[in-house]
Parts: structure tokens; sequence; C-alpha cells
């Protein structure tokens, strides 16, 4: 079991679903808090589930408010980042992006290519979400 | 020596024993002090629960809030309670930096601010709204290990704050005491001065000034005291007061000469920000803050409820205003009491109306490469929404709009110049004679309006609009949802909740009428670095040096603003996307002082039921190119 638990972290590692951040939580965790990186994992795979589900609620609409995106995109972007989930942080960069110069863009057309990208990058950012609360899961589970 | 168990002493008993610290020094509890009380404030919870974590295996106390309201009423209920604060710049429900001030100003406790954010403006934004330290997310334990040297530093230089007068040989004495201790290891420093500090606050609490005394019982700035604060610093002259004469005036049993002089210092540097500068109105900068006996209304920056209400006792708010203001929930009756919470509620509203307003994505798009006529037709149409408010000059009703905000805009005169805010000027007015943004107004508004009047509220109409609107297009049916390129940057790199940049260059008082096309507005929202520039040919030294590091741009000149007004005259608005992100620098600046009346002015105007004008114009977005920058 221990031998999969370190696989499956290193993995993690490796393919860069998790950065030294990551590492700096395990070191937390002691005697008296011994679930705690496991707690804070749980904590933001709740909250950004809410920032998931609000972010699609606003593209739903039909009509991009760059803004609103892009402060949803910032709060997951600094959650992600205290967790260190790194791949979805820079999912949540590249959105952010995306929505900066979207917003800035004027012609319709290209505001539209924009707003595609960002759609696109929104389901990458889903996918990497998805796959890391997977591995995490998976992780505790052989940790206990 | 023994350790010895001091009141706020730390936690291990590593006590303020040289000795015992030069051998433990691996152990963390003797590295540096621990039971610092921490005040944890974002709106993430995962952060909040990491920090919390870190916090409390760096051995310090500490409290967390997810909200920012919640965050100040536990520091208003508990004066002592907390030596420090964290807190996130980017909150939903109030400003980290409005946090910031409230905190700094009410209970002098040290912040920092922290963000996921790493942008240099957002980073000196947090210096000059005076945080002690600017974390960037991932915070890590070494950041937090060593917050206690600011509350260190802090209690040190209330204690030796010397200016002027007095007691000069009494400070020196408490520095030297303070050297003393410096020689020992950090944490010995800090129990020392935890320790005198403890049992001086037993022995002379709520005193009379003694300038020998060492202990500095935190002095709660309150509504009230501040407001005797700032009436003396008013009559004596901002630049004249000194503390031992604004002691004087004050008059307040068990306030000390140096609870007043960091106060002072505080405030000087606070309205030093606030950029409130304005040669020939020098004076007014007094006036930021609460309204004191100047006609002219200096900066006015954290006015809540209760600075309106101030404002209305020293008559330069007519009641009818503040009634007016507080129907619309955007003043509360002032509770000159400690509580906070009305004044809370009060920029919490001005927050949420802020926030509807973006949300509503106002289509006034009049100051975004419009053709003049189309805007001309436009502002009309907007200004026959405005109502003119009888028996209240509208420079009063803005300032009493502006009371509530925390936003550094002046409120001149009529006939005078706008002061500060420089760094907002729109181009067109300060090519004029004024150095305000007459030209804007008078232009938005032409017809059946004096100056001031409505042009002001017209402008903040735009202004909130401008940042919030996006480029329009000719026909575009995107065009709702467009909000200016600049907005969400300025949202990433700021954090804060304003829509964009907030309109800089909104001067309210404008006294100009002048032919300026409305496009040339246009230009100068969209310049803010040329804003930036032209103000500075009008800003008074003092401005120059707060907006000197914002500016990336080319100095000031009144040349190139002739330039742009003359090309304007042939060329529509140019769309400042490009420049927005280029500027952002500049817009951030910008953005801080205005955000928060921009919003408020948006609220008054929707309370006059001032709807936001729809437009769709023509529009070329690319030719910005012959504005100087």
């Amino acid at each position: 079991m221990q031998r999969q638990v370190a696989l499956i972290k290193q993995s993690l590692f490796d393919q860069g679903y998790l950065d030294e951040q990551f590492v700096e939580l395990e070191e937390l965790q002691d005697d008296a808090n011994p679930n705690f990186v496991e707690e804070v994992a749980t904590l933001y795979f709740k909250d950004s589930a809410r920032l998931i589900s609000n972010i699609e609620q606003a593209l739903e609409r039909g009509s991009f408010d760059f803004n609103r995106l892009d402060n949803y995109m910032h709060q997951f972007k600094g959650s992600s980042t205290s967790i260190g989930a790194s791949k979805v942080k820079t999912e949540c960069t590249m959105f952010r992006e995306y929505c900066r110069v979207g917003n800035a863009e004027v012609f319709s057309l290209f505001r539209t290519c924009d707003e595609c990208r960002c759609l696109r990058t929104f389901k990458q950012l889903k996918k990497e979400h998805a796959t890391l609360r997977k591995k995490l899961e998976q992780y505790f589970q052989a940790s206990k | 020596m023994m350790n010895q168990s001091h009141g706020r002493g730390l936690g291990s008993a590593a006590g303020s024993s040289s000795g015992r610290n030069q051998g433990g020094e691996e152990s963390t509890a003797e590295m540096f002090p621990s039971r610092l009380r921490v005040l944890v404030v974002d709106d993430d919870p995962t952060c909040l629960m990491i920090l919390e974590r870190m916090l409390r295996t760096c051995l310090y106390e500490v409290k967390k809030c997810n909200r920012a309201e919640i965050a100040l009423s536990l520091l208003r209920k508990n004066e002592h309670g907390f030596d420090i604060v964290i807190s996130d710049v980017h909150m939903p429900d109030m400003d980290g930096f409005k946090l910031l001030e409230h905190v700094g100003l009410e209970m002098d406790l040290p912040v920092i601010m922290m963000s996921a954010d790493d942008s240099k403006s957002v980073v000196l934004k947090g210096v000059t709204h005076g945080a002690v330290d600017y974390l960037i997310k991932p915070v890590r334990m070494e950041a937090l290990k060593n917050i206690w040297q600011h509350v260190v530093r802090k209690r040190r230089s209330e204690w030796s704050v010397p200016e002027h007068s007095g007691s000069v040989e009494e400070t020196g004495e408490r520095q030297q005491q303070q050297r003393g201790e410096d020689d020992n290891a950090s944490s010995v420093n800090q129990s020392n001065n935890s320790r005198k500090r403890k049992e001086q606050e037993g022995e002379e609490q709520g005193e009379e000034e003694d300038a020998s005394n060492l202990k500095k019982p935190r002095v709660v700035w309150s509504v009230e005291l501040h407001q005797q604060f700032v009436a003396a610093v008013n009559q004596l002259g901002v630049e004249k007061a000194v503390p031992k004469k604004i002691l004087e005036l004050m008059n307040v049993p068990g306030l000390t000469r140096e609870n007043v002089a960091s106060h002072l210092q505080k405030y000087r540097i606070y309205l030093r920000r606030l950029g409130g500068v304005v040669s020939q109105h020098q004076g007014n900068l007094n006036n930021s803050f609460m309204t004191g006996q100047d006609a002219s209304y200096g900066p006015l920056s954290s006015l809540n409820g209760f600075d309106l209400q101030a404002l209305v006792v020293t008559g330069q708010l007519p009641a009818q205003s503040l009634a007016q203001l507080q129907a619309a929930g955007l003043a509360r009756p002032v509770m000159v009491s400690k509580s906070g919470l009305p004044d809370e509620r009060t920029i919490f509203s001005f927050d949420s109306t802020k926030t509807r307003s973006q949300q509503t994505q106002p289509q006034m798009n009049l100051l975004h490469g419009v053709p003049t006529g189309v805007e001309a037709r436009q502002l009309v149409g907007l200004q026959q929404q405005l109502p003119v408010r009888n028996g209240m000059s509208i420079q009063q009703q803005i300032a009493a709009v502006r009371a509530g905000h925390s936003s550094g805009m002046p409120m001149p005169q009529a006939g005078q110049q706008p002061q500060s805010s420089t760094r907002q000027t729109m181009l067109p007015n300060r090519m004029s004679e004024r150095s305000g943004f007459s030209g804007r107004s008078s232009r938005v508004l032409p017809t059946s309006y004096t100056n001031h009047s409505s042009s002001s509220l017209a402008f903040n109409s735009f202004q909130q609009e401008l940042p919030v609107n996006g480029f329009p297009l000719a026909g575009a049916p995107g065009l709702s949802v467009r909000k200016p390129h600049a907005s969400s940057s300025y949202q990433e790199e700021v954090n804060s909740s304003e829509p964009g940049f907030t309109t800089p260059s909104y001067n309210m008082f404008s006294n100009r009428h002048n032919d300026w096309d409305l496009h040339s507005i246009g230009i100068a929202f969209d310049a803010e670095s040329v804003a930036f520039s032209s103000s500075e040919a009008y800003s008074t030294s003092s401005m120059s040096r707060t907006n000197d590091h914002d500016r990336n741009q080319t100095p000031p000149s009144m040349v190139p603003r002739h330039q742009v007004y003359g090309n304007g005259g042939g060329s529509s608005v140019r769309v400042k996307s490009e420049r927005v992100a280029v500027d952002t620098t500049a817009a951030m600046t910008f953005n801080e002082q205005y955000s928060n009346q921009e919003d408020l002015m948006s609220a008054l105007l929707k309370q006059e039921g001032i709807a936001p004008v729809d437009t769709e114009f023509d529009f070329d977005a690319y030719s910005f190119d012959d504005i100087p920058v």
C-alpha cells in the first residue's frame, strides 16, 4: 500500500498535476493534524466545484461577461495555487488571458475567437480538475 | 536570566533572556515571538485554512474571517485584541485596500496584504495604502514566520515618533532604550517591548499625557476623535499642523502628543497618496477625510457615513444631501460612537451598488470613440435625466456623494481648480486654463446645466460607465457584453471589485465650458498615461511625487495635449483597449483613487433614476496612434 501511495504521488508530481506547494502542505501535517492535507483538498474541491458551476452558468448565458469570468478565475487560480494544483492553475491563467484579450477585442469576429478559446480552455480546465480530484482521492485512500 | 512569563510574552518560555536565546536558537519558539494575535481575512476558504494552519505552526494565535466586514467588526469590538491583520486583496464584499485603510486609521494595526496577483501596480497600491508587507500567493511558511517584525516595527515607530517640539529628550531616551534592546535577539525585543507596554498599560491606562512615558497604549481613533483631529489640523493648516498644537486644540484627556504625531503621520501619507494637491488650493487638502472649515473640498477619501455627518455639521454638506444620500443607502446616520458598523454598511452598500452597476453593464459608451455628434445626442439625453437639486450646489451634492466614498477626488469650489486627482485629469480639462475636468463636463453636458451641476453628475455616470463599457461597435450585438479590456485587466491586477478604471479623469467640478469634443473626453479616458502626463503638468510637486512612480509615460507637457485635441477634432475617439493594456499601471493608480467615488456616484445617479444611455456608435478601434503617450 505504501508503495502504491508513493507511486500515485510520484505520478502526480511527474505529470505536473501538483507542485511544491503541495509538499509545503504536507509538511504542515503532523500528529496533531494528521489529515490536514486531505481536509484542505476536500475543501478545495468543494469550493472549486462551486466556482466551476458559477462559471458554467456565466458561460451559458450566452454573453461573455469577461469581467465576471475573470473574477471567478482569479478566485479559482488563488485557491488552486494555494493547494499546489499546478495544471489547474495553468489553465486558469490561460483562461484569464483569453478573457483579458477578449475583453479588449473590438471586432466581434475576433472576439468570438477569444470566446471560443475561453470555452476550450475552460473545458480543459475542468478535465484537469477532475483528473486531479480522482487521483488525489486515490492517493488519500491509499494513504489510510 | 530566568524565563519570565510576560503577559504577552513568548509562548515557549524563551523569554527575554539573551542567554536563553543563545542557547536555544533552533527551537521554533525562540526564533520569533509567539502568541502574536493574527487576524486573517480571505474569501477563499482553502487559503484561509492553509494560512491558519501555517500561522498556528508559527505559534501565533489565529482568528480567521472570510468577510471584510466581519473582520472589521471583530477588530472594532476587540480594541486591542489583535496585533496584526493579514488580508487578501481581492474580496467580494470589500476591497482589501479599503479594509487596509480602515484598519490603519481606526486601529492602527499593521496590515499585510496578500494576493495571487503579483503585478507591480497592485503591490504598489499596497504600499501606498500603507500595507506593511505584500505576500504573493501561494504563501509559504517562511513568509509568515517573520510577520512579527511588522508588529515590533510599528510599536517602535509609535513610541519614538518625535515631531517638533516637546519631549525631545524623552524621545531620545526612548530611542536609546529601544536601541539597547535591539542588541538582544529579536525575540528579546519583542518580549521586552511587550512587557514594558504591558506594565505601563496597567499603570497608566488613560492618564494624562506624560511625555516621558514609554508605554503607548494603543489609541483607537474613533470617529469623534478623528473628527476632532481633522478639525484641529484644518484650523492649523495641514502644512503647519504640529502634534503639540493639534493636541492642544483637540484637548482630549489621555491623548498623548505621540498618539497625535503618529496619527498625523498617517494622515499626511494618506493625503499624499490621494494626490490632493493643487498648488492654488493647497489648503483644501485639509479637507480630506472630513471636510473642514474650508469651502473647498479636499480629497475625500474613506469618508463614510460619519464623515458625511461631519460634513453636515461643518456646514459643508447640506442636511438635505445627507438625507438623500442616506435614502440612497449610501450614508448612514452617523454614529458618533465607536461602532463602526454603520460605516461598514455604508461602505458595503457602496460596494454592492458598485457591483450592481457593474453587472448591469450600462451602455454609456459615450466616452469611447464616439463621434461627437452622437455623443452630444446621448449626452443630452442623459442630461435631461439628471435632476438638479435646488438649494444645493451640485458641488455640494457631489461632495456629499463623495463623502461617502473613499476616494481621493477633491471637490473644488466653483471656479476653482480641481485639486489632486491630477492623475486623473482628463486631457481636455488639463488643457484649459482651469486645471479641471471642466472641459469634459461641459462638453458632456452642453445644454441647460451650469458648469458644475449635472455635468458632474453626468460625469459620474459616465465615469462609472466608462470603465464598464466595452468598446462600442456599430450595431454590434455583442456590445452589451463588452467590457473594456481595461477593466478586466485592471481587475486582474488590482484585484479590486471596481470595474475597469474608475475614470481617473473625473472631475465633477469643471467649470470650463469649452468646445472640446466628446471624443476628446474619450481620449482622455482612454489614455490614462496621457492623463497622467497632463496631470503632471498641472500637479504640484507632491502630486508628481505621488505619481511619479506610477507614470511610465512621457513627462508632462502641455503640447501633447494640444495635439491630442487638435486631432480630436477630426478623429473619433480611439478605443483604448490597447492603451489600456499597456497602461494598466497608470490605470491602477487612477483606479485606486476613484473607484469608490465612482460607485458612489453611480449609486447616487441610479437613485436619481438616471438610466444609462444606450448607445451604439461607429467606432474606429485602432486609430489611437496620434495620442502621445
